[in-house]
């Protein structure tokens, strides 16, 4: 498949490259176990078809890598806890040889995992490595994502590995939510609880719901053995199930890359999978695995020897979930306690807790999945898309990635709104009370700032492109006047400035039928075109050749330069109205 | 079906987009004038490309990381028969730690840890650092494919005979869409009783005690409270004398406790501004549910001089003075509280139980 186009020369080889050896042939006749399993699978062509795959290189490709590994360490090490844990909340006497709790009435689970941190060697290493796994994977899931995101990665075609993403997320958290809870200490026993008060809140059948989870009257005996299930069986099998389908179907479209020289929509330029990527990825989980365990060797994590048994009635202070579930946490902290009232029929509804614990969940996740396909439809964008954006060219996109992440930020620190106020000596209240505000005005204010620095950020590559380079090196002319020495870029270090395409909004061609009447299309048509205006009103294009040009003619004259930054982004519709602005937008001629 | 061309112009309502809406293809550059992509910058040598010492040296790195990650792997082998399990060490800036979690782990982490430095690092001095161009092709089948993929299954579906007996195809439907009710009626029906009324009702209530008031004990001690040992500003937490059956029998002790925790302050008289509050408790000694009325976590934070009773979990508030109504945070309701009196005996007692569901809401609460 490597297929190297001499007539295209953005693809081309160059002189030196030593092509022979990337493509370079076996001449060794398979022989040996690999020959006894082709004679009997014929999988040859297939595995070298695998091994020439090209991937292409850049650190924040890492991000998946470091999520997918971290998934890896948590499923093996996770597989050794099983050995030893019960998961089960009968009531034993605790014997083992952690002192201060001897003779301590605690559940099975909590007297196993004592029993995996105390007594069995290197078991407390295991469980460490298992639960430092676990977060950096949540952390590398929710940063690879937004690496997805600002670039474009999840445009056409690769919106389903995009639904599959979310939807691993979304389980991740589920996951560690399980895990976390199963060791059935006083910390995760009161986010049980709470859990427990989530699901009460459910309108009409909460109580049910809360009976069936827990088996009956909380705590009881059966949620622990249930998380279990739910832990190491249904969520990994599905958490397995659609990473290899994820992992597919990125082999299946070939990896985006990066704008660059040489790089195109319809090529993909990298290291191919044997042996440079092998090497690489490979290595690199180990790399991921060894980090994991020397973070576990040194740093304690979940001493639920310290936190106790669980029992409802003793108070635990500060307690904070793990911090993937936290800004559910805070949604919840940020809920006024009036949103709960009773109804006609003495029914009580509980919307100071239901939309923050239950609602927000289903609601998050579903806009984040769904974003491509609105996107695609307020763009009218069909094609495919192999080069990645870079955040600053995309700018509403990027702008309603920083207010989804603001809002998040919001609930986040909400769920630390105690803290916050003990650090920093201020009443809870008063935070409490500007976070609430902060959620709804924080978005806007963050896709406002984010939309113009994007823009700023694109008018500083023209600058760069038209004016070159800063050098550092000032000139003082005869006349006293300095002047900074710019070097103008080679069309290498142009390219990336000058690729991207600039789309304009979509307009409304036909408002009416034949017979004058609105169609039904034209509403929803209209709502489509006011959307697209909305991504696309502000936009800065690419410098064009004839601008860079001129710009070198204006250089000739000295001095005709004006201040920068002050031109405001264009508002236009029009092919033509833009070509206007951006001439002024250049500022020389 | 195709979805690579945008909606077709002229039609009626139809969106225009100014960019032409090509297909995989760099539109706008033969649209305006734009810079041509200047194709693979130049290879740049690396040292060990053209000089064998450096090569060598590479060669020794790479091979000095294998060799760290063997010794790691035999450091750990070692350590695990002979550090002892309780041994433990000052490590400056983390504190008091397990030897043995430490060894094993170092041990384990460099030598897992080296096997990947190793590798990247011969990938990237040793390995081909060119990059090979590997087209794309769209992502949709050929047209001929798709039509040969649609005359297979219609085929398929016309040598089952499936259009022409549209018995067995509307039948196969409900079969299929009902076959999967029992297995979910089975799993979901049978996960939990159903008996949610239990949810209004704690220990507390006298019919546990054969209708006698119930002591207020010691949590955990279980032992009896005179009203003498509650000083003013003391706090203390609370368990029904009813709860002793369940320890003894060792069965739903937590889910009686869940919903049976107390908390019983003394406070001065004067500062309870609620008439019905003071009635309920003994001069100024006034008990309370402890269930955060929120999701229900242990309300047990007592500040003394304001009177207050907070919430861990999420800073519900409940003002003391004012029969624990809620003065900031996301619960609603106060907490319920619990009527006491003084025995014979002098110890304190609940004569009726709550009047009201304790803990977190729920949709029948009130019904
Ligand atoms: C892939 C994602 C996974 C995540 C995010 C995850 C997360 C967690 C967390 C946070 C804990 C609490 C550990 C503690 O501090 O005590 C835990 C416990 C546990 N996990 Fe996982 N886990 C994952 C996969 C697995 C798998 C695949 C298995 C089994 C095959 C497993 C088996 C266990 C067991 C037995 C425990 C309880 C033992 C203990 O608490 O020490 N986990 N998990
Ligand atoms: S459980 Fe008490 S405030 Fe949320």
């Amino acid at each position: 498949m490597t297929t190297i186009n001499e007539s295209r020369p953005a693809q081309g080889l160059r002189a030196d490259d030593r092509r022979d050896e990337q493509v370079h042939e076996s001449t060794k006749p398979l022989g040996g176990i690999a020959g006894w399993v082709d004679d009997r699978v014929g999988a040859a062509k297939g595995v070298s078809f695998l091994l020439k795959k090209v991937f292409p290189d850049h650190w924040s490709f890492m991000l998946g890598e470091i999520a997918m590994y971290s998934m890896i360490v948590c499923l093996l090490t996770g597989a050794f806890l099983t050995f030893w844990f019960v998961p089960s909340q009968t009531l034993v006497p605790y014997d083992g040889s952690y002192i201060p709790l001897q003779g301590v009435m605690v559940s099975d689970a909590y007297r196993s995992t004592l029993d995996i941190s105390f007594d069995i060697r290197g078991g407390l290493l295991i469980r460490q490595i298992h639960h430092w796994g676990a977060l950096i994977f949540i952390v590398a899931v929710f940063a690879h994502m937004a690496r997805v995101f600002f670039t474009g990665a999840f445009r056409k075609p690769r919106e389903i590995n995009w639904v599959f993403g979310t939807i691993l997320s979304m389980l991740a958290c589920i996951e560690g939510f399980a895990g976390y809870s199963l060791p059935d200490d006083l910390l995760s026993g009161t986010g049980i609880r709470a859990m427990n008060g989530f699901v009460q809140s459910i309108p009409v059948v909460g109580s049910y719901v809360s009976y069936f989870i827990f088996g009956g009257a909380f705590p009881g005996e059966a949620i622990v053995p249930r998380l279990y299930s739910v832990h190491i069986l249904l969520i990994p099998a599905i958490l397995i199930g659609l990473f290899t389908a994820h992992i597919l179907l990125v082999f299946v479209h070939k990896h985006t890359q990066y704008p660059g020289p040489g790089r195109t929509n319809t090529n993909v330029v990298g290291y191919p999978l044997m042996p440079v990527y092998i090497a690489k990825a490979g290595g690199f989980f180990f790399m991921v695995f060894g980090v994991i365990t020397l973070i576990s060797a040194l740093f304690t994590i979940n001493p639920i020897w310290a936190y106790g048994p669980y029992d409802p009635s003793p108070v635990t202070a500060g307690s904070q979930p793990d911090w993937y579930m936290g800004f559910a946490d805070g949604a919840l902290r940020l809920l006024p306690g009036w949103f709960e009232f009773v109804s006609w029929g003495d029914f009580t509804w509980s919307m100071n807790i239901f939309p923050g614990s239950i609602l927000l969940l289903p609601i998050m996740w579903g806009v984040i999945g769904a974003y491509p396909f609105v996107e695609s439809w307020v763009t009218g964008d069909k094609r495919e898309h192999h080069l990645l954006d870079r955040p600053r060219n995309a700018p509403t996109r990027t702008a309603i990635g920083v207010a989804g992440i603001t809002m998040y930020c919001v609930l986040f620190f909400a769920a630390g709104n105690d803290l916050i106020a003990i650090k920093l000596h201020l009443s809870i209240n008063d935070i409490t009370m500007a976070l609430r505000t902060l959620f709804f005005i924080g978005p806007p204010i963050a896709f406002w700032i984010t939309k113009r620095i994007c823009l700023s950020l694109q008018r500083a590559d023209r600058e760069k492109v038209l004016h070159g380079r800063e050098t550092g090196t000032i000139w003082r002319y005869p006349d006293g006047r300095f002047e900074e020495i710019h070097a103008p870029l080679t069309p290498n270090e142009r390219w990336p400035l000058v690729q991207h395409e600039v789309p304009e909004p979509l307009q409304i061609i036909a408002e009416k039928d034949e017979n004058g009447v609105d169609s039904p299309i034209a509403r929803k048509e209209r709502l489509r075109a006011k959307l697209s205006h909305f991504y696309f009103v502000d936009r800065v294009a690419p410098v064009t050749p004839a601008e860079l040009e001129a710009a070198h003619h204006a250089h000739d004259e000295p001095h005709a330069a004006l201040p920068a930054g002050e031109h405001e982004a264009l508002e236009s519709t029009g092919a033509g109205a833009e070509r206007e602005s951006i001439k002024a937008d250049k500022r020389l001629d | 079906m195709n979805d690579n061309e945008t909606t077709a112009p002229g039609e009626s309502g139809a969106l225009v987009s100014a960019t032409p809406g090509g297909v995989v293809a760099q539109s706008q550059a033969d649209a305006v004038d734009r810079f041509e992509n200047p194709g693979l910058p130049p290879h740049v040598h690396r040292l060990a490309d053209d000089d064998e010492s450096a090569a060598k040296r590479a060669e020794r790195q790479v091979a000095t990381m294998f060799g760290l990650s063997m010794l790691g792997a035999l450091v750990f082998l070692v350590a695990y028969f002979v550090v002892p399990d309780e041994s433990t060490f000052y490590f400056p800036g983390i504190g008091i730690a397990s030897t043995q979690n430490v060894v094993l782990g170092v041990s384990l982490g460099i030598s897992i840890l080296m096997i990947g430095l190793g590798a990247v690092h011969w990938a990237k001095t040793l390995m081909p650092d060119t990059e090979v161009v590997e087209e794309r092709h769209l992502q949709a089948s050929s047209p001929e494919d798709r039509a040969k993929a649609v005359a297979s299954v219609s085929k398929g579906g016309e040598a089952a005979q499936l259009p022409r007996r549209p018995l067995i195809k509307y039948t196969l439907g409900g079969a299929l869409g009902l076959f999967a009710l029992p297995l979910g009626l089975q799993v979901a029906g049978s996960l939990g009783p159903t008996d949610v009324e239990e949810l209004k009702t704690t220990i507390w209530d006298p019919s546990y005690n054969d209708g006698k008031p119930i002591r207020l004990m010691r949590d955990p001690e279980m032992t009896p409270i005179k009203l003498e040992d509650v000083t003013n500003g003391s706090v203390f937490h609370v368990m029904p004398e009813t709860l002793q059956k369940f320890i003894d029998e060792g069965k739903h002790v937590l889910e009686a406790k869940a919903k049976a925790a107390v908390i019983l302050i003394r406070l001065d008289p004067e500062l309870i501004k609620v008439q019905k509050a003071r009635d309920w408790g003994v001069d100024g000694t006034v008990a309370y549910s402890k269930i955060c009325t929120h999701v229900g976590c242990a309300v047990g934070l007592y500040e003394q001089q304001t009177h207050h009773l907070l919430c861990p979990c999420h800073q519900s508030t409940f003002d003391l003075t004012e029969d624990c109504t809620v003065i900031f945070g996301p619960a609603k309701r106060p907490l319920p509280q619990l009527k006491i009196q003084v025995d014979d005996a002098g110890y304190l007692v609940a004569p009726q139980g709550f009047d009201q569901p304790v803990g977190p809401s729920f949709w029948e609460r009130l019904r």
